[in-house]
């Protein structure tokens, strides 16, 4: 059973709900799909980890075959190429690895060369598998590397996976959800909150995903990200305090629930909560 | 003109609520928000015109006409991006489709074409003075950067008279952030004084070192953890980075945004503290030889 956790705004406690969660279900898979700042493994600290690099093909030019007939120039989409000063150039980070220069090219001056864009690592944190990914800096998209995360989780039909998806409602967070058979979205009670809680509410109808609701650093104030949940009709899941407690062991990078009984008891009920939504759900799809 | 990007790394560090204190502290006549996929700053700015929207299109979509289509399962054998799925008939997944064009090279039957498609909306607020531009990326879609790009060259094409745009950026160190930075005189980064807020400050520097551009940081919500606080000022001391203030945590900042107010709209303490990082920012960014 996949879910994933993902807000839109970005702080809002994403890494908080499913660090806690996974570390709460005991023997649980947790996946950091926030590949361009990964902060899971900063809590759970794994053991044991073993790293792979992740590469994509960049094409790559033979100049002493190139006969300067541009094709591949013409048919690449993203500008990738360009025939200067009679020379073939490859602008390596627009690349987007179709391959499609190289079916063109008349003079097969062009092949394929992997290029490192990060790492994907494997750890064991107590009873939870711990799979981090990681972009290099100065790299666009770590697509590849959220592919390679979610393939390389074989989830077993009794044992729980979270997803701690990237900020936005871009590609990238599309990617992290696709598989997932249930969606958390954590909300903040802001304007910004509830503005882009609006848009992964939307995103998650759009790919028919069963959904609810966590709202996090709750005050005894209005709260309009409850607000909203109430107007739309959206299953509230659980209501995480604003407490200075929970802050600072989250700023920390420590787990709560291995720290204190009280957030234990918290993100337990939440779990059962979200355990028992997913059954629900199961059943309403899969009669 | 003087561009100032925000940025951060992690999300939720305060880049918007830094920046809409900027805009209305400088009176700024030009300004952006790159947070093409959550926007949030046109909620704070206090336009009360409606803006001029335009569609953008980004990479086309390759599109199958099944009259033409002999199922000779070419284009999705070729299909790198695996967006072409043979189901009752062949189709292609838009969302997975990145407008490569292979497809339609090798369908024999010529039965793929390339359509415009439209990926995101830009907005631009502006009256005789100002100018505001902004963007929201299509659920699920790509091509972020080139629309943060657009965003900026809409800024600019507005031909306002000043010597300051202040941007604001989107969290992460992906796509839209390496478009946002393009041209930019001067980064300034909030951090956030936990740890995982100093691993992604970490990244973030990286980044924009590596676009050769003028950082300087400044910490959101210092006194949350005044121990981290303190690692992030000697990170910055060792690193030569010109470290240029700390900003409380306020629970009055909340109750401003939250009214679609700026921090200095209000007196509090995180809008006492944010005029004086602000006077460095601009002192920063105007210095002799600077930028």
């Amino acid at each position: 059973m996949r879910i994933a956790v993902l807000s839109g705004k970005g702080g809002t406690g994403k890494t908080l709900v499913s660090v806690n969660l996974a570390a709460a279900s005991k023997e649980s898979t947790y996946i950091d799909c926030d590949v361009e700042e990964p902060n899971g493994h900063l809590f759970f600290k794994p053991e044991g980890v073993q790293e792979e690099e992740i590469s994509v093909k960049i094409v790559k030019v033979d100049n002493e075959l190139c006969n300067g007939c541009r094709k591949c120039v013409d048919f690449c989409k993203f500008n990738a190429l360009a025939y200067i000063k009679n020379k073939l150039i490859v602008f390596e980070d627009v690349c987007h690895s179709c391959g499609g220069c190289i079916l063109v090219c008349p003079e097969k001056a062009l092949t394929e060369k992997a290029k490192v864009i990060g790492k994907v690592q494997k750890g064991v944190s107590n009873e939870v598998t711990v799979l981090t990914g990681m972009l290099n800096t100065g790299e666009a998209t770590g697509i590849p590397i959220i592919k390679k995360l979610l393939a390389e989780n074989n989830p077993q039909a009794d044992q729980l996976t979270f997803i701690d998806c990237p900020p936005g409602s871009a590609c990238i967070v599309m990617e992290s959800i696709k598989d997932a058979d249930y969606c958390v979205l954590v909300a903040e009670p802001t304007l910004f909150g509830v503005h882009n809680l609006n848009m992964v509410f939307e995103l998650v109808k759009l790919f028919n995903k069963p959904f609810g609701v966590v709202l996090n650093k709750c005050l005894d104030e209005e709260n309009p990200a409850e607000k909203f949940c109430f107007e739309n009709n959206i299953k509230i899941l659980g209501r995480i305090p604003f407490d200075n407690e929970l802050g600072s062991l989250n700023s920390n990078a420590e787990i709560a629930v291995n720290k204190n009984e009280k957030y234990r008891e918290l993100f337990s009920f939440l779990l059962k909560t979200v355990a028992k939504e997913v059954r629900c759900n199961e059943t309403t799809t899969n009669p | 003109m003087k561009q100032l990007l925000i940025l951060s790394g992690k999300g939720g560090t305060g880049k918007t609520t830094i920046a809409s204190a900027f805009i209305k502290l400088a009176d700024a006549k030009a300004y952006a928000d790159c947070d093409v996929d959550a926007p949030n700053l046109h909620l704070i700015t206090g336009w009360n015109v409606e803006p001029k929207k335009t569609d953008y299109y980004g990479l086309p979509k390759a599109e199958i006409n099944l009259e033409l289509c002999t199922q000779c399962d070419q284009c999705r054998q070729n299909c790198r991006f695996g967006a072409i799925k043979a189901e009752s008939h062949y189709k292609v997944d838009p969302f997975a489709c990145e407008g490569c064009g292979f497809c339609a090279y090798v369908c024999p039957a010529e039965a793929i074409t390339l359509v415009p498609a439209v990926a995101g909306e830009l907005m631009l607020y502006s009256d005789r003075e100002k100018v505001f531009s902004t963007a929201q990326l299509k659920m699920g879609s790509g091509n972020s950067g080139m629309l943060v790009t657009e965003v900026k060259k809409q800024m600019k094409s507005a031909e306002v008279d000043t010597g300051l745009a202040i941007i604001d950026g989107s969290p992460g160190i992906g796509c839209p952030v390496i478009a946002s930075l393009s041209g930019v005189n001067m980064v300034l980064i909030v951090a956030e004084p936990s740890i995982s807020g100093i691993s992604d400050m970490e990244r973030i520097i990286n980044t924009a070192a590596k676009f050769g551009t003028k950082i300087a940081i400044c910490i959101n919500k210092y006194d949350t953890n005044i121990k981290n606080t303190k690692k992030i000022e000697e990170f910055c001391n060792k690193q030569g980075l010109p470290y240029i203030g700390s900003i409380p945590f306020d629970s009055n900042a909340v109750k401003a945004i939250n009214k679609g107010q700026t921090i200095v709209d209000i007196d509090c303490t995180s809008g006492t503290a944010v005029k004086e990082v602000y006077h460095k920012t601009m002192n920063l960014l105007f210095e002799q030889g600077g930028g």
